[in-house]
């Protein structure tokens, strides 16, 4: 496999909630690409589909969550190519991907682990099941990653339990989770979220060494650009289910497109300063799911919007130079000749 | 653990001191004794009684003497002799009148819990893991219904299905001639063809109960991010679901099991009346009765006794299933 063909491939991707109030589009219309060994951030408000994104990626959606449209090419590092949106989500063929090609760390380090299990059995787990380790070479196995992970007493920490552990701890056992079977891709969803600051700076530090060291791909989601800046090669901004802008980290600190970018990086909380878990220094609201606004999906808090225009159309996704993405009328209007985006 | 389950067993004997007291107080506390009952039992039956002769039957039995002299009596002869005294009432040892009807009371209880669990776990489980579906909405009803319904009512229909349709007699624990014979196989069949009933019964309300707690707790579980996790790992369903949210979800009924001991003992009365079955409740509810003190003295320490134990089994069992309690 060549550099550039990307490990994971998203394209078009719609997952829908048929509820009864009405049909919520999660996530609609998202293309979004992975190379290998590449960091991408995905950053976006709370609700704005970066969590059922990624999910899809593992056919792990809630029940009723429909998969609705587009495709998720997986390449794993055998050869070959898998349309994951096309596998059932209950069937061996993804069952065969989760936790051995693509691994999956999440938000809540209190409760994402079994209460009723040692760390030792959860790591070794995924082990046992994919690579077929009899026990005591699994335990070895186990032991090592608890060391990788930078785990304190590694030998003690196999025979606790989740309610013995810090946060932080905690953590790094779910990472050792995910690593056990060395995944080419690693999710993590908002995995220091829930974590102090320090601790989320020990676990960023972490996976960015780990990510050095294995050389898989990690797809980062997060709500704050700050914890983004520091880990991921590229971005991918996401509004209302959609992507609304993308490209390498650098260029888009420096020079970020859509107003919806640059509103974020205006928010993002000062170091030090006490953490939101909702940013609220955007005005405006988020709109209703049920009814979307006509036109492009941010047009009713964008301090740039223009009449007549972005309350009307669709906005387009425009190629910029260097990888960069935009869906933004205002670049359009730029490419004829319309007023300045600035 | 030991020095736990030590501190437990140590603390329980002070709490079975305190019982027997109150126990011995609560009997004496209605009005009169033993022997008004009696007499008050031989007038309605219209005899024509001498008044001297309910005071006869006080002082033969000790009853004119103080309530502490008389639990004395009581509680010295179960601790230094292993003797319950004297009921009044069927003028027989308790101890004869209890074991048997404990022993068989057991039985009946334990067998039903079983069933109780063997059905309703794996249907909680089903509807939690398929809600909405079909077959959860069909459980559901069932539930209601269960619950709904009296438990000695369903024993009259069963006995009365059984009888009509099938043309057996079924009240009791065995046929009528089977009772004086010695334990033999064919006695055993003859017990085996008798004791469904009440098992069908008890197990009935408490599975109808018992599936909507599995449900319940089984979807409050499902929901829990450590689930998804176990998901991500490439685990199936069923691996999932029986390995992690279930084993969690069940943690709660292993503290019932103490409680589900003494009140399946003392809480069949009705049903055992009306099933003829030769249990506890029956024989309890005739001893208050009767102010037959020492009968039911006995039969409460024995419950406390039985509460206590069940405590302390569903307290290990739950710790050895919950490293949250064990490890706390
Ligand atoms: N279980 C669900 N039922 C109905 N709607 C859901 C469910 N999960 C998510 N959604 C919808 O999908 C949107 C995106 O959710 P999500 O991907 O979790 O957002 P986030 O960017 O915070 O991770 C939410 O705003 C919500 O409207
Ligand atoms: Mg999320």
């Amino acid at each position: 496999m060549t550099e550039d063909t990307p490990l994971v491939e998203i394209t078009d991707l719609g997952v829908e909630f048929r509820l009864r109030e009405g049909v919520v589009r999660a996530v609609d219309g998202v293309s979004l690409h992975v190379r290998k060994g590449e960091v991408l951030g995905i950053v976006g408000e709370s609700g704005s589909g970066k969590s059922i994104s990624v999910r899809s990626i593992m056919q792990l959606l809630p029940k009723t969550a429909v998969l609705s449209r587009g495709s998720v090419l997986f390449r794993p590092p055998g050869g070959g190519e898998i349309d994951i949106a096309k596998l059932d989500r209950k069937g061996r063929d993804i069952r065969s991907l989760r936790g051995r090609h693509i691994g999956m760390i999440f938000q809540e380090p209190m409760t994402a682990l079994s209460p009723v299990h040692t760390i030792g059995h959860q790591v070794m787990t995924p082990i046992r099941l994919h690579l077929g380790l009899a026990k005591k070479a699994a335990r070895d196995r186990a032991r090592e990653l608890l060391q990788l992970v930078q785990m304190p007493r590694p030998d003690q920490m196999l025979d606790a339990y989740p309610h013995e552990l810090s946060g932080g701890m905690r953590q790094r056992a779910m990472i050792a989770i995910a690593l056990a079977c060395n995944p080419s891709l690693l999710i993590a969803d908002e995995p220091t979220t829930a974590l102090d600051v320090t601790t989320e700076a020990q676990i960023l530090d972490l996976l960015k060494s780990l990510q050095e060291r294995l050389g898989m791909a990690i797809i980062f989601i997060t709500h704050n650009f700050g914890v983004v800046a520091d880990i991921a090669d590229r971005i991918a901004v996401m509004y209302m289910g959609r992507v609304v802008e993308s490209g390498p980290v650098d260029d888009i600190f420096e020079s970020p497109q859509h107003p919806y970018t640059r509103a974020l990086m205006a928010s993002v909380p000062r170091l030090g300063a006490e953490r939101r878990r909702r940013l609220t220094t955007i005005p405006g609201m988020v709109p209703d799911p049920f009814e979307l606004p006509r036109g492009c999906s941010f047009h009713t808090r964008c301090s740039e919007m223009v009449e007549g225009v972005c309350d009307r159309l669709d906005a387009p996704l425009i190629d910029l130079s260097g990888g960069r993405n935009v869906r933004c009328h205002l670049h359009s209007q730029n490419q004829t000749g319309g007023p300045n985006a600035g | 653990m030991l020095a736990y389950l030590m501190k437990r067993l140590f603390w329980s004997i002070p709490m079975l001191i305190a019982v027997s007291i109150v126990a011995f107080i609560i009997i004496q506390l209605p009005p009169g004794d033993y022997a008004t009952a009696y007499v008050a039992e031989l007038r309605h039956q219209g005899d024509t009684v001498d008044p001297l002769m309910e005071q006869e039957i006080r002082v033969h039995f000790g009853l004119d003497q103080p309530i502490y002299v008389q639990y004395w009596w009581w509680i010295s002869g179960i601790v230094l002799h292993g003797d319950f005294g004297q009921s009044l009432d069927y003028n027989m040892p308790v101890s004869n009148l209890i074991w048997t009807r404990l022993g068989l009371t057991l039985a009946i209880s334990i067998s039903s819990l079983l069933l109780t669990w063997l059905i309703a776990i794996p249907i909680g489980v089903y509807s939690a893991t398929r809600q909405y579906s079909v077959l959860d909405y069909v459980f559901t009803v069932f539930g209601f219904i269960g619950r709904g319904f009296p438990e000695f009512l369903t024993a009259l229909v069963l006995m009365w299905l059984a009888y009509s349709w099938l043309n057996m007699d079924v009240g009791g624990l065995m046929s009528p001639g089977m009772e004086q014979q010695p334990w033999s196989f064919a006695k055993a069949i003859d017990v085996a063809s008798h004791i469904w009933v009440p098992l069908v019964v008890l197990a009935t309300a408490g599975t109808a109960g018992l599936i909507r707690v599995v449900r319940a707790n089984m979807l409050d579980e499902l929901n829990k991010p450590y689930v998804e996790t176990a998901y991500a790992q490439g685990l199936s369903e069923r691996r999932v679901v029986w390995g992690y949210p279930v084993r969690v979800a069940l943690n709660p009924f292993i503290s019932t099991i103490g409680w589900a001991l003494p009140s399946l003992i003392s809480g069949d009365v009705i049903t055992a009346v009306v099933l003829n079955l030769p249990t506890t409740g029956p024989l309890l509810l005739r001893a208050l009765k009767n102010q037959d003190m020492y009968l039911a003295g006995s039969f409460i320490l024995i419950l406390s006794v039985f509460t206590i134990i069940g405590t302390l089994i569903s307290d290990i069992l739950l710790a050895l299933s919950d490293p949250r309690v064990r490890r706390g």
